[in-house]
């Protein structure tokens, strides 16, 4: 190693001219400017101090978001990536701030959100010592990202960071981690000018559509008698909303969503016909076994999805849209493989099918609509119980916003109803943990989810155990005074565990009763307004209260108890069976 | 379907941490990997990985396809045994005395086509070739006679219908591939090669 790279830190050059050397650091800070990144979150640490050294110098073109903990950050940069369709991108310092990134890691690879994350390493002559905070960061998340590097020199970072931000954001987008070490960071050099990377040799980020497969596409759809339309995420990571609702409205074909895929048909459109999966809609679900061809776009057949696959539509001829070659044929037998970008093999689908209307099927969609309404969702949101129910917090926000808000979801039950009765009117409108699960995603995920979308109201829903998962990053709420709206949905229990013992194990509840801070009194010390309601007359008054204030708000609201969320299909049981109580 | 081996073939860029990124596509599914070599390929530059493992069809043409995901592999094929031509090298170690003494040990060797590549007074070391069953033979054969010790070598195989990489990989560095890369016909031809 030469002396020059065990040099204590220089005080980084400015934001500088290509001719003189600059550090790793400053090199990493311009590749980011490079790429067109305006916020970041992260927390500091020894081992990138040189990054925050030289981030100093950056503030004007840069905004870091300090978080309260790494995981707070990549989970914010989730909910940026998600609500902006831009890349998001965490900091953390190696050792533990590096492994508490892996939830976030993994919860955006199975969500395919792009994400450049950026790791501070040991010295690269200390690697494998044992040093002070060092961890094998790059065989630790090897399973969950896209793909990392290790960078042990200055020279490697313009084109490191460049196939990080192009792997991240093309084709199947994922999480990507560039892991730096110290002494790359100090390295001084003289950096080229920041080359975007646009191509690289044994990657193939979408394959190449053929046309034969939209032929047959289109041949299938147009010969179906009750055909079926599945859509997902990768309609929106496509940016393909535009032409899928064209798509939708000329074969007149009925269309159904996973949780990720909400939005692209806006709620109340004709032909959307609701959720699907394990506490999706009553007809979405039953109907998958009864259509004769099952269209799928951008969506991987996840097992919340299918239930029992091997009761899965077996009766129907199976087209699969999608970008990623390994998702066809992964779970269901397809009949026609049409890969490719939806954004351009939707247009070419839309061409060649004819334009129709199907009556009598979307009738039969109605008619199941209808019964679930009577069975469930009406006593939900409008109940006539005494205590309030997880629903009609939903029906009033509905009611008070139009749709118009970025909802932020945890994960459990109050998620379950936040999908099936938040109404909304584009996509990027909901932020949640779909493939991984994770509780404690939504309240970093709304932080990083306005900084996204900073014109639009951004409201997080969330249980009372998932809060507490990352309560910390209120902090993170107070320091930035970011504009966060908040409602715990309170039911004193891990509510969807409990349903579970409920329904499976004969009401042994163990260690679901989960006990509660005073959420307001915790807001309030930090600096947070915030309210508690538990009767009915006073839900509807605090919401517009929260929604009209200046700021963040947390509203605390104390629901039923053991609300069960239906309809749902029990695990092992086929779309089918799905039960509505 | 019928469990079998298969030859997976991977060609890839010469990247450190790609074994792991390999490996575990299969530990991950707690598929035990029977062989792996890597080695250089007919093109500089682009190594080749020989996996063998011991899996149905449809659990093989789903590896492979997860293996041809990684940003920096270039194109997997996947083979039954028929289809490919493959070797494993073997190495015993027997004492140099029962070899001298013993005219059937020499036979033995000279049947199952073994070379000797070090002899010395206290011990020999013969070398084979050829597929598990002749190098398992062998073993058997010599391990009343003092067998000292034994290695076999990963397994590498050469896919018969295989026309090389050289004419893929300009294809690859097309920024606008053409057929070559744009093939999409696994399911029309399934038993043949898998390819993307």
């Amino acid at each position: 190693m030469s002396p020059q790279t065990l040099a204590p830190p220089a005080a980084s050059a400015a934001p500088a001219l290509a001719t003189t050397p600059i550090t790793g650091a400053v090199a990493t800070l311009q590749a980011l400017v490079a790429e067109g990144v305006d916020t970041i979150f992260g927390y500091p640490g020894g081992a990138i101090i040189p990054i925050y050294d030289a981030l100093y110098d950056f503030k004007e073109q840069l905004n870091h978001v300090l978080v309260r903990h790494e995981q707070g950050g990549i989970h914010a940069a989730q909910g940026y990536a998600r609500s902006s369709g831009r890349v998001g991108v965490a900091l953390a310092t190696s050792g533990p701030g590096a492994t508490n990134l892996v939830t976030g890691l993994a919860d955006a690879l199975i969500d395919s959100t792009p994400l450049v994350c950026i790791t501070g390493q040991v010295f690269a002559h200390l690697l494998g010592t044992d040093a002070f905070q060092e961890t094998d960061i790059i065989n630790i998340t090897t399973p969950v990202t896209k793909w990392n590097y290790q960078v042990t020199r200055a020279e490697e970072i313009p084109e490191a960071l460049a196939r990080a931000f192009y792997i991240a954001r093309s084709g199947r987008p994922g999480p990507v981690l560039v892991d730096i070490t110290k002494n790359a960071q100090m390295q001084l050099f003289d950096a080229p000018a920041y080359a975007p990377c646009t191509h690289i040799r044994s990657y193939r980020p979408a394959p190449v559509v053929r046309n034969e497969y939209i032929e047959q596409a289109a041949a299938l759809i147009n010969s179906a008698k009750q055909p079926f339309i599945l859509w997902g995420q990768g309609v929106v990571l496509g940016r393909a909303e535009r032409e899928f609702q064209e798509f939708v409205e000329k074969s007149g074909i009925p269309a159904a969503w996973t949780i990720l895929g909400v939005g692209v048909l806006a709620t109340g459109h004709p032909l959307n016909v609701g959720m699907l999966g394990m506490h999706g809609n009553y007809g979405p679900n039953v109907l998958t076994n009864e259509c004769d061809v099952l269209i799928a776009i951008g969506m991987r057949f996840d097992d919340r999805v299918t239930g029992r696959l091997d009761k899965y539509a077996r009766q129907a001829q199976i087209v699969h849209l999608d970008i990623d070659p390994t998702e066809i044929g992964k779970n269901v037998p397809t009949a026609v493989p049409v890969w490719g970008d939806c954004k351009e093999t939707l247009p070419l689908l839309t061409a060649l099918v004819e334009r129709k209307e199907h009556a009598a099927w979307l009738a039969r969609f109605n008619g199941y609509a209808a019964q679930e309404v009577d069975a469930v969702i009406r006593e939900e949101l409008f109940p006539s119980s005494e205590e309030l129910t997880m629903g009609e917090v939903m029906q009033q926000l509905n009611e008070i916003t139009g749709g118009e808000a970025v909802i932020v979801s945890d994960v459990g039950q109050h998620q379950m109803v936040a999908c099936r009765y938040a109404r909304q009117n584009q996509s990027r409108s909901h932020v949640t943990s779909g493939g991984l699960g994770t509780m404690g995603f939504a309240l970093p995920a709304a932080i990083g989810a306005k900084f996204g979308a900073p014109h639009r109201p951004v409201v997080a829903v969330i249980g009372d155990g998932g809060f507490q998962m990352t309560i910390q990053e209120m902090g993170t709420i107070m320091q930035t005074g970011v504009d966060v709206k908040i409602i715990i949905l309170n039911n004193q229990f891990l509510g969807m565990v409990r349903q579970w013992q409920e329904l499976f194990h004969q009401r042994r509840y163990s260690f679901v009763d989960i006990q509660s801070p005073d959420f307001v009194a915790v807001a309030a010390g930090y600096r947070i307004a915030g309210q508690r309601v538990d009767a009915r007359a006073d839900l509807r008054p605090a919401l517009e209260r929260m929604l009209a204030h200046p700021g963040s708000f947390l509203l605390e609201v104390m629901v039923t108890k053991e609300n069960n969320i239906f309809p749902m299909v029990p695990q092992g049981c086929s779309v089918a069976e799905i039960r509505l109580r | 379907m019928d469990r079998q081996e298969y030859n997976i073939t991977a060609y890839t860029e010469n990247q450190v941490g790609l074994l792991n990124r390999i490996a575990i596509i299969f530990s991950r599914r707690k598929i035990n990997i029977e062989s792996l070599n890597v080695s250089p390929s007919e093109i500089e530059g682009i190594h080749r990985f020989n996996i063998v493992i011991v899996e149905t069809e449809e659990v093989v043409e789903k590896l492979a396809k997860q293996i041809e995901k990684q940003v920096e592999v270039l194109k997997v094929y996947f083979n039954t045994n028929a289809d490919v031509i493959w070797q494993e090298m073997a190495l015993y170690k027997v004492p140099t005395d029962i070899i001298a003494e013993k005219v059937l040990v020499e036979r033995l060797l000279r049947e199952n086509g073994a070379r000797a590549v070090v002899i010395r007074k206290d011990y020999t070391v013969f070398e084979t070739t050829g597929h598990r069953e002749e190098t398992d033979n062998l073993i058997k054969a010599l391990q009343p006679y003092g067998l000292i010790e034994f290695v076999r070598s990963a397994r590498i195989a050469i896919i018969k219908a295989s026309d090389g990489f050289h004419h893929k990989l300009k294809e690859f560095e097309r920024r606008e591939p053409g057929e070559e890369v744009a093939e999409n016909e696994f399911l029309n031809d399934r038993e043949q090669v898998f390819t993307m």
